[in-house]
Parts: structure tokens; sequence; C-alpha cells
């Protein structure tokens, strides 16, 4: 091990200093930002108050907080019930066909989620694809009036975040052992139960992994409910975005983050208590680091 | 073998497998409590039988018969029989309890007695005390036998049990083969087991049912199976075996011939069946059906002079390879004699090798690549 | 047709491929009508008015669409490879050394994995701010690095615990010092994995809207932030054009990567 220590010493602390001061800092920063008071000209000051929690409570900022809580949660039962069954589907493919079906959900990636977004708003216009499609085949008389209201936003979440929820979900099905079902079958259970008893409790690790790596950023995606919901404040990804890059009270947009940090937090928490309930293995593949 | 004692039947079934052919007009019965053993190396059809009777496979032709019901059609979930799995496949997300008590719970069986009987069965596997573990708490052969329990508890008419003690270590693998036999004379179900392993084979079953690419070779009692081996593979794989070539010179009754031994030794060999002069057979010796002696103590008695090329001790018995003169090896296993202790052949002596009249076992020869 | 009947083995009912096709023509419905658009003389896109070139003319007209286009692969590009790099090295060091702050490298590594994106654009704009970097090239850089960095961690941590352990004892049982099973051992058998953090950190560098948002100075604009001032107002048919180059570039990268692996080995 003679050349050891230098290069030891250089993986070690390039990529230790980088996370501290890139990572760390900045988190803590984001924290003490939250307590401290605003100030229009330099952006946040002395002395510590609470001030920007209070206004977490005022019943505008709430609304916001409950709405986004409520689209974030609809796009994260749409991904989930599109996503299951999908990765199902995809976990039942040979390696092959499965590797070609992965890249085919990440080449959208590729022309980026904001034009993506665009598309989007251009197939939910007045006179876009789908009111086209459904007056041709005679189901509606005339435009339904999509684009801006609530739906376009839960359809656009959908649309953005469903890989996300379809990758922890086929790792999931793929630690699934298939004995587990022969031995439920077994001992007697029909396809319903089995559904039920066997393979939702052991794809539980997938389903929350998947609904937190939706839940929580769906919150914050602002252009998805900017091109698609109006010019609303429909997320609290616009609200933090506001505060941050428009009203400039910083304090107050820390402070919304914190909030989501802390949802975060509780939310990784039910995570693990569900995966150590599971089995010890299993789960985001990044456990082993942790 | 009268038809109405048979619990499992297996008429003319073929399973292909992806144009595969892993069986063929294939024909098995097994008796009502017997422990029954199928026996093969892998990749011989033994689980493809197992997973037709549990309902996992369905066979391409053919029926499969449960206590005298077609069940050719049904899924596992309705068929009575149930199965220990090679891999236990426990339910990680249950505790040991609930593992036992999901097969009770699919049947609708009321509360009180699913608890009654699941707490009975894991008294019997002596894991009262384990009912609130969860199965990765629990040692190799605790979770063996959740899985027995778990599928007992049913009151299964058959039990089948793939492969279920390859995974434990030596010691605790015989410690459960004789709890298994044990737990089958209590319960009275039928057995059936699939295993690789000879041993285990001879020491727990009723009855053997050998495989080996997809055809039986021989079903019977492990004496029958051990003692007279029906063909080359069948002595070969279970315990070891000395094959002699000969050729039947002349009967001298109905069941003892005149033969040359490899070309060269004229001897008297009992058979158990007839043969024609001028038929080709083999004679096969067990280590143990050999008896030594030094030259000198033997005389002109007949039999073989070979050269002892290799001697190993093993606490019981005393094995040797004799090499004849015209290179044939010969094994043989004596019991190590307690009086002499001292009693030993030296490497490269010459010795006087005979086999012990009427232990021979003598197969129609088959085409052996030597 | 091979593929199907090994589908019917595995148990899988036309139902099941019926529902996978459907997700796919989803999520690639809006590209297709981008693409299609591209070419569509009508400037609206609602009915098709004839094929024309003229929106790549336009496209090619505007200078700062296109510096914004060149950013943002050049982005991509730099911090994939930053990613990779310092991934590298932090999952080589948490797999084969044992050191104080291991955990807490882990944990902050996990911190960037789960924290949604408008929380890491915060905590860079602050940091940033603080630090007193200027809002631009470098500091889209950095972001971009720092929130590529778990996912290359990770394919690179997997991989090499998919290893035999015993490889680099019997490495160094055979005389190889450290240097040594690094190049002749590590580096060889995570090619792959490497090949696959890059692209995938390149794919989530060229998708990233809410950091850049944040990150971004009136210097160096990338994409995203260009687009978005173009929609929000109204339709740009320019868009299109874009998408379509980028689709364009990403088929070409995607047969790219597999035939260099193939020429490596």
């Amino acid at each position: 091990m003679k050349f050891t220590p230098t290069f030891r010493q250089l993986a070690i602390w390039l990529s230790l200093s980088w996370l501290a001061v890139f990572v760390l800092v900045p988190h803590l920063l984001v924290l003490v930002t939250s307590f401290l008071t605003a100030d229009p000209s330099n952006l946040a000051v002395w002395p510590l108050s609470l001030d920007a929690y209070a206004r977490l409570w005022d019943p505008v900022y709430a609304g916001v907080l409950i709405d986004s809580l409520y689209l974030s949660l609809m796009a994260t039962l749409c991904c989930l019930l599109v996503g299951y069954p999908f990765a199902f589907v995809l976990s039942r493919f040979s390696p092959g066909v499965r590797a070609v079906c992965l890249f085919l959900m990440i080449i959208p990636f590729w022309t980026n989620s904001l034009i993506r977004t665009y598309a989007l708003k251009m197939l939910m216009g007045n006179k876009g694809l789908f009111n086209d499609t459904l007056l041709a085949l005679g189901i509606i008389d005339a435009p339904i009036r999509m684009i801006y209201t609530e739906f376009a936003v839960i359809f656009g979440l959908t649309y953005i975040l469903l890989p996300f929820m379809v990758l922890p979900l086929m790792a999931s099905f793929d630690r699934l052992d298939r004995s587990l079902l022969e031995a439920a079958r077994d001992l007697g259970a029909n396809a319903w139960q089995r559904f039920w008893r066997i393979i939702v409790p052991l794809t539980m690790p997938g389903i929350i992994a998947g609904c937190l790596i939706v839940f929580l950023p769906a919150m914050g995606m602002f252009y998805v409910a900017d091109l698609l919901g109006g010019a609303r404040n429909l997320l609290l990804g616009n609200l933090i975005k506001n505060q941050f890059l428009v009203v400039r009270d910083w304090p107050f947009g820390s402070a919304a983050s914190v909030a989501l940090i802390v949802l975060m937090a509780v939310l990784l928490w039910a995570y693990f208590q569900a995966n150590r309930r599971v089995s010890r293995r299993g789960g985001l593949e990044d456990e082993n680091l942790t | 073998m009268s038809e109405a004692s048979a619990v499992v039947q297996l008429s003319s079934v073929t399973k292909r497998f992806e144009q595969q052919e892993v069986l063929r007009e294939f024909s098995l019965s097994i008796h009502d409590g017997e422990f029954f053993t199928i026996l093969g190396p892998s990749g011989c059809g033994k689980t493809t039988i197992l997973r037709l009777i549990a309902g996992f496979e369905h066979a391409d032709s053919g029926q499969v018969i449960i206590d005298g019901t077609d069940v050719s059609t049904l899924g596992a979930e309705k068929r009575s029989v149930n199965t220990v799995f090679q891999s236990y496949a426990l339910f990680p997300h249950l505790t040991v309890f609930e593992n036992v008590a999901f097969g009770l719970r699919m049947a609708r069986v009321a509360r009180t007695e699913i608890e009654s009987r699941v707490k009975e069965v894991l008294e019997m596997v002596q894991l009262g005390d384990f009912a609130q573990r969860r199965p990765e708490q629990l040692s190799g052969g605790q979770r063996q036998r959740v899985a027995i329990a778990r599928a007992v508890v049913n009151r299964p008419k058959v039990l089948l049990l793939d492969e279920s003690l390859s995974a434990l270590d030596y010691q605790l693998r015989l410690k459960m083969q004789s709890e298994l036999k044990h737990l089958q004379r209590q319960l009275g179900i039928t057995f059936v087991y699939v295993t690789h392993d000879q041993e285990e084979a001879l020491s727990m079953s009723d009855r053997i049912l050998v495989m080996h690419q997809g055809q039986p070779q021989q079903v019977g009692t492990p004496r029958q199976i051990y003692e007279s081996p029906r063909n080359l593979f069948v002595a070969s794989f279970i315990g070891e075996t000395n094959v002699l070539n000969a050729k039947i010179l002349r009967a001298l009754d109905d069941y003892r011939y005149e033969a040359e031994l490899e070309g060269r030794y004229q001897r008297i060999i009992h058979a158990d069946r007839r043969y024609q002069p001028g038929d080709d057979v083999h004679v096969l010796l067990r280590p143990e059906d050999l008896r030594i002696e030094y030259l000198r103590d033997a005389g002109d008695k007949p039999g073989f002079v070979g050269e002892v090329k290799d001697r190993n001790y093993t606490g019981r018995t005393l094995d040797s390879i004799i090499e004849l003169p015209d290179g044939l090896q010969l094994r043989s296993s004596e019991f190590f004699d307690e009086d002499d202790p001292d009693f030993d052949y030296s490497i490269n002596e010459r010795v006087w090798v005979d086999w012990v009249h009427g232990w021979e076992h003598v197969i129609p020869a088959e085409n052996l690549n030597r | 047709m091979k593929p199907l009947s090994r589908l019917r083995v595995s148990g899988l009912s036309g139902l099941g491929l019926l529902l996978a096709g459907l997700v796919y023509l989803w999520l690639y419905l809006p590209i297709m009508l981008l693409v299609m658009n591209s070419f569509n003389a009508s400037k609206y896109g609602h009915s098709w008015q004839g094929f024309s070139w003229k929106w790549y003319e336009k496209l090619w007209g505007n200078s700062a669409l296109i510096e914004a286009f060149t950013n943002s692969l050049t982005i991509a590009s730099l911090a994939a490879t930053g990613a990779t790099l310092l991934g590298a090295l932090l999952a080589l060091s948490l797999h084969r050394y044992r050191f104080r702050l291991r955990k807490l490298s882990s944990g902050l590594v996990f911190v960037v994995l789960m924290s949604p994106d408008i929380v890491l654009a915060i905590t860079f704009l602050i940091v940033f701010m603080a630090l007193g970097i200027q809002l631009g090239f470098w500091s889209l850089l950095i972001a971009h690095i720092t929130f590529c960095l778990p996912f290359v961690v990770i394919t690179l941590y997997a991989q090499l615990r998919s290893f035999d352990p015993y490889l680099f004892e019997a490495a160094q049982d055979l005389g190889a010092p450290e240097s040594a099973i690094f190049t002749r051992i590590v580096l060889p058998m995570l090619r792959p994995a490497i090949a696959a953090s890059w692209l995938l950190s390149f794919t989530l560098s060229l998708d990233d809207v809410i950091i850049s948002s944040f990150v971004t100075g009136p210097g160096y604009e990338i994409l995203p932030i260009r687009v978005f001032s173009m929609v929000k107002v109204g339709v740009s048919p320019e868009v299109n054009v874009l998408a379509t180059l980028l689709i364009l570039i990403s088929l070409v990268l995607v047969c790219l990567v597999p035939w260099l692996l193939k020429r490596k080995a």
C-alpha cells in the first residue's frame, strides 16, 4: 500500500470537502436564514426571529401549502396507479428487453422537462390535440377547458415524474422472490389474495420510495404550475421561487423550504420503518451507503 | 401396487419446457402414508415431478391424480398438497405465527381454531417460543422447521419436500433427517421428498424412485435399490460399485452360471434372472462385498491376485484399491477389526481378493466406455 | 417471434402489454407532437399546413437561443464529467476505505439524493451568495455537478459491491500495489458503470429546470431559462426545432456509446 496515502487522502478529502462546502453548509445556511429577519436591501439580517415561520400560518400561504399538498398527492397517486402495473409488466421482461424499455423511458429526458411541459400545454389547449381528437370522435361537442386547471397541473406532474416512480418500483419487483408467490399459492391463496397479502407488502419499500421521490419534488415544480396552471401560485415551489427571486424575502422562502425538509424527514422515517418491516435489504439502492 | 392405495398418481405425463422434453410418458404412483423419495442428479426431472404434483406446472399431456381426483387442470391453490420449498420461501414481512397461519387464513378457518392449530404445530416442531419472531431472526434449522410447520398445519394429503435439507450443514442435516422421519410417522401424511443425496434417500425413505435424464430408472425400497440395482446408473449413483464385465459360459442351474470375468477368470456367479450362454453381463460388487487375505493365508483358493495400490483408513472401515494384473482396479472396504488393530497391508503388497459368494449382483451388459 | 413466446412463459397477459404500450405512447406523444410541429408551416400547430423548414431557419437567426442551447450542452457535458470524476473518488473511498467521516459523506450523498430540487436550488443560491460566487457559468457548473453526484455514487458503489471482494486481495497477493489495483482492476471493471453514470448525469443536467433557474446569471444563460421566458409569453415554434435537435443528438449519442464501449473492450 505504498501509493495509498496520497491517493487515499486525495480521494477522501476532495470528495468530503466538496460535500461539506456545497451540501452541508448550504443546508445549514438555509436553516439559519429561515430564522433571520427579512431586509429588502440585504436579503436577510439579524436579529433572529420566528417571523418567517409565523407567516407560514397566514391563510394565504397556508392555502398555497394545502393546494400544493393536494396537487402533489393527486400526482403521486396517478403515478402510482399507472406506474405500479407498468413496473410490474417491465419486471417480467427478459433483461435485454427491460434495458431497452428503461432506455425508452430515459430518452424523453433529453428534451428537457420544461420543453415537454410546453408540449403538454399545446396538447391540452382549447384547439390542442386532445380536444381535437375528442371532438372528432364525437365524445364532446365543444372543447373542454383543460389548460390552466388543476387537472392540467396534475396531468403535467404525473407526466414529468412517472419515470421516478417506475424505477424504485422495478427494483422492488426485481427483489420479489418468486418462490414466495408459489408458496402462497401452495397454501391456497388466490390471485387477489396473493396480490394484497404478498406482493403489495413486499413491494412496499418500492411504493414508498417511489411516492417519496414523486411527492416531494412535485411540490417544487413551479414551471409546471406556471405553464399549465396559469398565473396563480399553486405549488410551494412557486411560493419559494417568488420569495427568493421576486419579492426577495429570503427568510420566508427559507422557512417554506425548511417546512418541506421537515416533511421529507417525516416521510423518510416512515420509509425506513416500512423497509425494516419487510426485510433487512431492499428499497432504495443507496441504503447500503448509509 | 394396488391403485386403491395410491394417494398420488401420475399417468403418462409429458412435460416440455420450450421444446425440450423434461418428462415423457412418465407414470408413477405413490402409496398413502409412505415416505417416498425421488432421487437423481440435477436436471433429471425430479423437481419437475414435484412441481407437477404441487400444481405449479401443468402437464402437456397425461393426468395427475391426487386422492382419487383428477387435478390435472387445478392450480396449486386448489390442491390438497403442500410444499416445503428448497429456499423455505418464508414470507419475510410476516411473523413465524402468521407464516404458519397463512394457509389456514386462506381457507377461512375460524380464528380460535387457527390459534390452537398453529400453536400445536409450532410446539410439535419445537418453536413454541418463536411465534412472534420474524424469519430473518431464525437460524437455518429453525427456518426449516417453520417451513415444515407452515405446510403440515394445513393437514395436506401429501407433503412435498424439495431438497429441503440441502441448505443445512452436515450435523444439522443428520438431525433433521431423523426428525423428518419421526414427524412423518407421527402425522401419517405421505411425504414426497426430492433429493440428489443418496445417503439421505437411503436413510429416510420407504421407497425410492431413481431418476436419470427424465427417465425413471428403478423404484423400490432402499434395500432393493442398493442391493439389486437394475442398471449401471442406479448401481453407480447409489454407493460405490465395482463393475466387472463377464460372459455367461453355461448354466449350472436356474440361477447359477459359470461365467468368464474380464476375459480371463472363470467363476461361478449367482443371478436373479435367466441368461443364455454367450450373454454379456456385468457383475456388480459393492466394496464391502470383497474380502482380502494375505497370499500365504489364502493358499490356492479360487480368487484374484492383485497388488494393493492405496490404503485409506476412514475410522470405521479400511478402504483399499487393489489392481489386478490386467490393470483393472477393485475398491474394497473392510470393517476395522478391533481385535487386530495392527492388521494392515502395505502398499504394493500382493494380496488375494475375492467376493462373498452370493452377494454379487448381475445385470445385463450395457454399453460402457471404459 | 421469440420475445413473445418468452413473454407468454412468464405469464404476461395481453392486458399488461397493452398497458405498457399505452404508457409509452403517452410518454412519446408530446415529443412526437414537437417534432411534427417543427416542420409545420403553421405557427400555432393546431393543424398541418404543409412542410416547412422555416422554423429551422428562424432558429438559425436566433443567436441568443442558439447560444443558450450550446451553453446547455457545455454545462451538461462538463457537469457529467465532473460528477463522474468526483463520484468515482467518493464511491471508491466509501467502498475501500474506512475513515472517520465516512458516515457523514454517505449521509450527505443521501441528503442530496432525497432533497427536492427546489430545496437544493435555494441552498445553492444561498451558499453562492455567502461565498460571493458570481451567478453564471461557475455557479451552474458547481450546482449541476453536485446534484448529479449521488446518482454517480450509487451506480458506481453498487457496481463495486457486486465485485468479488477477493479480487482485490488476489491482485494484492499477486504483488499489485494499490495504484495498479486501481488502474488495472478497478477502472477496467468499472468502465460500463462509469459510462452509465456519465450518461445519467448528462441526462439529468440537460433535463434540469428548477436548480438552473435559481443559480443562473445574466452572463450565462442556458436553454430552460431562455425557453421559459419565451413560452410563458406565447407560442415559439423555434422551441419545437430545438426539441427535435435534442432528440436527434440524444439518439446519436445513444447509438454511439455502446459502439465506443465495444471498441474499447
